[in-house]
């Protein structure tokens, strides 16, 4: 079950595994510096990202405009389209349209909307069983374990627990581990082939996401490596794509700006394996019913959100993840969403609110280092939104939740760090009173806790108390410099 | 209300800071990046492409048209492939010497006869009817392609006659594309979207089907061809 925790206390248990900072250490450091060496053989990288990040505000700001340019195109091509207001509905649509084959079973492309939505779990309560077939997404699925990274979910495993998965489980969900799996990559990879081969070959149904849409044509875009997309893809009968709203670009031309920043950002390639698009349905190839179901699930609540709006840009190319810091040490889990990482930490609060411990304390899960801003093809300034939503949590105020304009209370448990800081802003308007209370603090060093007590206590948990200097700089400057510049002072 | 009308309603109330007479248009797009990475004569465009493609652990070979079918005939029987899926409309004397007849890919792999040609390998046309358990059952496919690009080593292919349905050139463990140099590559991603269409089922190739989902460590072939042999056919 996805760890409810709020981020600190996940994060907290995370750092104490060696094993799994580790695995997360090695391939965080080993896919940033290919992917340094891939964006730089394009000089005009900058001038890509920012023409990625200006088509996707284009979109965003007339995206009542593009997304029934993009039904028209999608039923003109064959396609059938609906539209989802929240994960239930989404959820029910393709149950739905599941049923309406006959089938019990689905074949899947790795797909973050479909992880936000809980499709399976909800497939799974209507007796349809779904089949992840990207080969991390079955090490998680078989391992009854969460995603923990946008590009690769189980990072956090490493071939010996890789193998200990397959053996135990590949029997349950299909054709069993060969005898004596070894634990190297390519045995492993093999085991997969011949699991899911049998899947792809008799299924009837897929069920995809998509990184593109292109509103002028009604094309879909599905970028990967394997093939078990292409399996998915083009194999069964049916196809239902889950989309989000916020995947639609105007033009198919669109695409050779984003063909170019997504696989050298993601896996650090000048191309993936396989890209495939298709434009509704084509006579004799691929499926001959696809379906497309249009998620919203807050997307336009954090569309209402001039701050936040730039999340959305997101292609999910899980650079940001690759950066930082706080992820490397903490891992995927700690956020308890589908999306983790920098763009996990401002996304998340944005789609689900910030009501929960949990969803409150992501935007605190930052140093606010900025590398994650640095690294991002569409240029998303993920320390302004996340600054930007440390104050909603603290401060409370207006935000559009479920596409309603309300007020929000600040969330539980920052009373203390509001009191201290409108007491600062207090001290800073009075010199005398700051200057008093940095004596007192230079004179008490012996007894400062290491902890702070009572409210305090959370905010001390996770940081080093800062030590306070034996003179404040005040009295430093009036010591050495104040004979000096007495004639200077008010 | 229907929720396609609530999302809109929702987009739309959303944007109010957006000026209602702006325009997606008045939202600058910036086009000032490259059309393609360098200055090439069509030989040195062939040549990065040939250098990007075995970089991604394709298998390279040149030859020219009359080669072509000797070439092929020796890619099919160094595999050992003893029937090759071909589409429909792949020109038939590409195949001239790799074998002769069509035949049902059920029976692949058992007792497929000899060919008039130097090769051995069996030929399997490929059709709407064709299960993909069948299309499992061949060693090989060999197909052209629409477009290539140079910059990044992919190969496009787009359901033309000489390429056929999109699974063929992924259910099968081997992949003979064949590319026509150098009147199809181009240098760079933007070029080759000018040349596609959108309408048609696109599937663009970089190298053979690959992972990094164990500790970051490349495999290739997990689901797709473990191998991509890429004929540059000089014109």
């Amino acid at each position: 079950m996805p760890p409810r925790a709020a981020f600190p206390r996940a994060a907290a248990a995370a750092v104490g595994d060696a094993r799994l900072r580790a695995n997360l250490r090695h391939a965080t450091h080993t896919i940033r510096a290919k992917r340094a060496a891939a964006v730089a053989e394009l000089p005009d990288w900058e001038l890509l990202r920012a023409a990625g990040a200006a088509i996707k505000d284009r979109t965003l700001r007339h995206l009542d405009h593009y997304l029934p340019r993009l039904e028209e195109a999608v039923t003109a091509a064959g396609g059938r389209v609906h539209w989802a207001a929240d994960a239930a509905e989404a959820n029910r649509i393709v149950v739905d349209l599941v049923r309406a084959t006959g089938e019990t079973e689905v074949v899947k492309v790795k797909s973050m909307a479909t992880q936000e939505i809980g499709l399976n779990a909800a497939l799974a309560r209507e007796g349809i069983t779904a089949y992840e077939t990207d080969l991390a997404e079955l090490i998680v699925q078989l391992g009854d374990d969460l995603p923990s990274h946008i590009l690769v979910p189980a990072i956090h495993r490493n071939r010996g627990e890789i193998r200990d998965i397959f053996a135990r489980r590949m029997g349950d969900w299909g054709r069993p581990a060969p005898e004596g799996l070894g634990d190297t990559p390519a045995e492993l990879a093999e085991a997969a082939r011949l699991h899911l081969r049998e899947k792809f070959l008799t299924a009837k149904v897929g069920v995809s996401g998509a990184n593109f849409m292109v509103a002028e044509t009604g094309t879909m875009v599905v970028v990967e490596s394997e093939g078990n997309g292409r399996m998915c893809l083009t194999l069964p009968e049916t196809l239902i794509s889950v989309v989000g709203v916020e995947k639609v670009v105007p033009t198919w031309r669109d695409l050779e700006v984003f063909l170019q920043l997504l696989p050298r950002s993601s896996t650090a390639e000048r191309m993936n394996p396989y890209t495939s698009t298709w434009t509704g349905t084509t006579d004799g190839d691929g499926p001959h019913v696809f379906h497309l179901v249009l998620l919203d699930n807050g997307r336009t609540d954090a569309l209402a959100d001039t701050v936040g709006r730039q999340a959305l840009r997101c292609i999910r190319c899980s650079a940001c993840l690759n950066v930082c810091p706080v992820y490397e040490r903490a891992g995927g889990h700690a956020y308890g969403s589908a999306y983790p990482g920098p763009i996990g930490a401002i996304l998340t609060p944005q789609l689900r609110g910030t009501g929960t411990p949990l969803d409150a304390s992501l935007p605190y899960a930052s140093s606010l280092c900025g590398a994650c801003y640095e690294v991002c093809p569409v240029a998303i300034d993920i320390p302004e939104v996340l600054v930007h939503l440390r104050e909603r949590v603290v401060q409370g105020g207006q935000v559009t939740l479920r596409g309603t304009r309300t007020v929000i209370k600040p969330a539980r448990g920052h009373a203390a760090e509001r009191a201290a800081l409108r007491a600062a802003a207090w001290a800073f308007d009075h010199p005398g009173v700051l200057r008093a209370g940095q004596r007192l603090a230079a004179r008490t060093l012996r007894l400062h806790p290491r902890r702070l007590p009572g409210p305090g206590r959370a905010w001390s948990d996770s940081r080093a108390l800062p030590e306070v200097p034996a003179e404040s700089f005040r009295d430093w400057w009036l010591r050495t410099r104040g004979e000096r510049d007495s004639h200077e002072q008010p | 209300m229907s929720s396609r009308d609530l999302i809109l309603a929702r987009i739309r109330r959303a944007l109010t800071d957006v000026p209602r007479s702006e325009t997606p248009a008045d939202v600058p797009v910036d086009r000032g990046y490259a059309r393609t990475h360098g200055e090439r004569t069509a030989a040195e465009r062939v040549a990065l492409l040939a250098e990007n493609l075995a970089d991604y652990r394709a298998r390279v070979h040149r030859t020219d048209a009359a080669g072509l079918p000797g070439l092929l005939a020796r890619l099919l029987a160094d595999r050992g492939a003893r029937t090759v899926l071909v589409p429909a409309g792949l020109p038939t004397d590409w195949l001239a010497k790799t074998g002769s007849g069509t035949g049902s890919a059920s029976g692949a792999g058992a007792g497929a006869e000899p060919g008039s040609g130097s090769g051995t390998a069996r030929r399997v046309v490929d059709a709407a009817e064709r299960t993909p358990r069948e299309l499992a059952a061949v060693d090989s496919v060999v197909t052209g392609c629409a477009v290539a690009i140079a910059e990044t080593g992919t190969l496009v292919l787009d359901g033309g006659p000489d390429q056929g349905r999109r699974r063929v050139s992924l259910v099968p463990d081997h992949h003979v594309c064949v590319v026509r140099v150098p009147e199809q590559v181009v240098d760079s991603v933007p070029q080759a979207l000018d040349r596609l269409d959108p309408a048609r089922p696109l599937t663009w190739i970089s190298g053979p089907s690959a992972t990094s989902d164990i500790e970051l460590n490349r495999v290739e072939g997990v689901h797709g061809p473990r191998t991509l042999d890429v004929i540059l056919v000089a014109d």
